[in-house]
């Protein structure tokens, strides 16, 4: 049998501007659902706080929707939707509900008691109380749920390449067509490397956004 | 529609017998993953305890789920494949033939964090007080570890157990792409021949084997977990901000991997 190569770096090298498209692929796959998953989820914190009996029944469906193997809710949509980003997108956006939600009515849950009721003393009406003290102390409870769900989607989006999406996932199916193992770890080792960039960015822009968390490690 | 639904039903009708009939499918996937299951909990489950009972492997069990979590699935079966031809290769009595191995390598790899890291977390958990009230009665080391604090740790052990099952059985779809049979097999050859009725039978027998998985092992854990232990039946009682688990030192984990 003749000796496989793991890694071609010519082939790597001649493949810069593809592989620098992939990766702006991926992104925009990411990028997208966790905008809408984030904007859906909030919606449904807001229900959840506003009426607690339904965060029992909320929690319960975005659990079933997370349980769904992935590619099996692909195959469900391919039917009604096509080979499309908006498949892609609608299992992506669908797996980071549970999480993000979760962690918002939690972070918002969390808030001090004692804070809200001196913040209501000083005038603060419900939807001050909630823009200005509610949402900016949950903060990092809330972006702990936006790492993991990035994180999870970005290795999600790998699996896209089955329905003709996939960024990153591209190479790897690819790599296992064409029986090049270089494509394969290409496409796995760069998706992992976008998550954990992805993550470390976000503890990142997290910072500014609650300095009271870095005074407090000070002190 | 209803045609469709005709369709369906159909192919649930015809495509029971056979190598390629569903009965064979869903063996052939319950049999890789099943396999996959039993070397993880055989290789995490001791080890992970062994580190909890010794109080180390903090940052192991963090990286495990971090890297865990990082690792897209698809890569993991995808190199699985090189890695098993090699190992073939280096191995001539390994059979790599028939996608059996990669897929298993893969969904090996993909049980252990949820498992390693929940065991941990449980044998971690134990009380302290607890532990020191068995030592001070006289227990040693390896009957704290099997009397004390394995009971105890049980409830954790299991969900982890779970966890892995579910995702295990959800992966294992993918290894029609490395060649194994499976019930991926519909889901892939339907994308294929762009066939939405054999699609969305693969997609319904995989779902169907995740749930039935999932509350099987379960099951199983409630029976095995000391009646005191034994965590509520419904996930509805849990307050919802129970489920979140802030990990030191890393990201904040679920302790599982999106299937």
């Amino acid at each position: 049998m003749i000796a496989r190569t793991l890694i071609d770096w010519g082939w790597i090298l001649d493949h810069l501007d593809e592989i620098r498209d992939r990766v702006g692929e991926h992104l925009l796959l990411t990028g997208i659902a966790l905008g809408v998953g984030l904007a859906i989820a909030t919606g449904l914190a807001l229900i959840g706080l506003r009426f607690p009996g339904t965060i029992a029944p909320i929690t319960w469906a975005t659990s079933a929707l997370y349980t769904i193997p992935s590619l099996a809710l692909f195959a469900f949509l391919v039917p009604i939707t096509g080979l499309t980003v908006l498949t892609a997108e609608i299992g992506l956006v669908s797996y980071t509900l549970l999480i993000l939600f979760r962690n918002i009515v939690a972070g918002i849950q969390g808030v001090d008691p004692a804070v809200l009721e001196a913040a209501r003393g000083m005038g603060y009406g419900r939807r001050r109380l909630l823009l200005e003290i509610e949402i900016p102390l949950a903060l990092p409870v809330i972006l702990a749920g936006v790492r993991i769900a990035a994180v999870t989607t970005v290795g999600l989006v790998t699996i896209t390449a089955l329905i003709g999406q996939g960024g990153l996932g591209y190479f790897i199916l690819d790599g296992l067509r064409r029986d090049f193992d270089t494509e394969i770890v290409l496409g796995t080792f760069v998706s992992v490397i976008l998550a954990v960039t992805l993550d470390f960015t976000l503890v990142l822009a997290g910072r500014p956004l609650t300095p009271w968390a870095r005074r407090k490690a000070a002190a | 529609m209803i045609d469709y639904f005709g369709d369906l039903v159909r192919w649930f009708g015809e495509n029971w017998a056979g190598e390629a009939g569903y009965l064979h499918r869903t063996w052939e996937h319950v049999t890789v993953s099943g396999t996959a299951l039993v070397l993880a909990v055989a290789i995490a489950v001791p080890l992970a305890a062994w580190l909890g009972h010794r109080g180390r492997g903090g940052l192991a069990a963090v990286s495990v789920v971090n890297i865990g979590q990082a690792l897209p699935s698809f890569g993991i079966v995808a190199l699985a494949l090189p890695f098993t031809i090699r190992l073939a290769d280096a191995l001539p009595f390994i059979d790599s033939g028939l996608g059996f191995l990669p897929t298993l390598v893969a969904l090996f790899a993909l049980a252990l964090p949820p498992v390693f890291s929940n065991t941990h977390a449980g044998f971690r958990g134990v009380d302290p007080e607890v532990v020191e009230a068995a030592r001070g009665m006289g227990m040693g080391g390896r009957r704290v570890l099997a009397a004390v604090e394995l009971p105890l740790a049980a409830p954790l052990i299991f969900e982890g157990i779970r966890v892995a099952a579910i995702q295990v059985v959800a992966t294992a779809p993918l290894g029609a792409l490395v060649g194994y049979g499976g019930l991926g097999q519909y889901i892939i050859h339907g994308f294929a021949t762009r066939d939405s009725v054999e699609i969305t039978a693969g997609a319904l027998l995989v779902v169907l084997l995740a749930l039935v998985t999932g509350s099987a092992v379960g099951r199983l854990g409630r029976l095995l977990i000391p009646p005191p232990l034994r965590p509520a039946p419904k996930p509805g009682n849990i307050p919802p901000g129970q489920h979140v688990v802030p990990v030191r030192g890393g990201s904040a984990s679920p302790l599982s991997t999106k299937p």
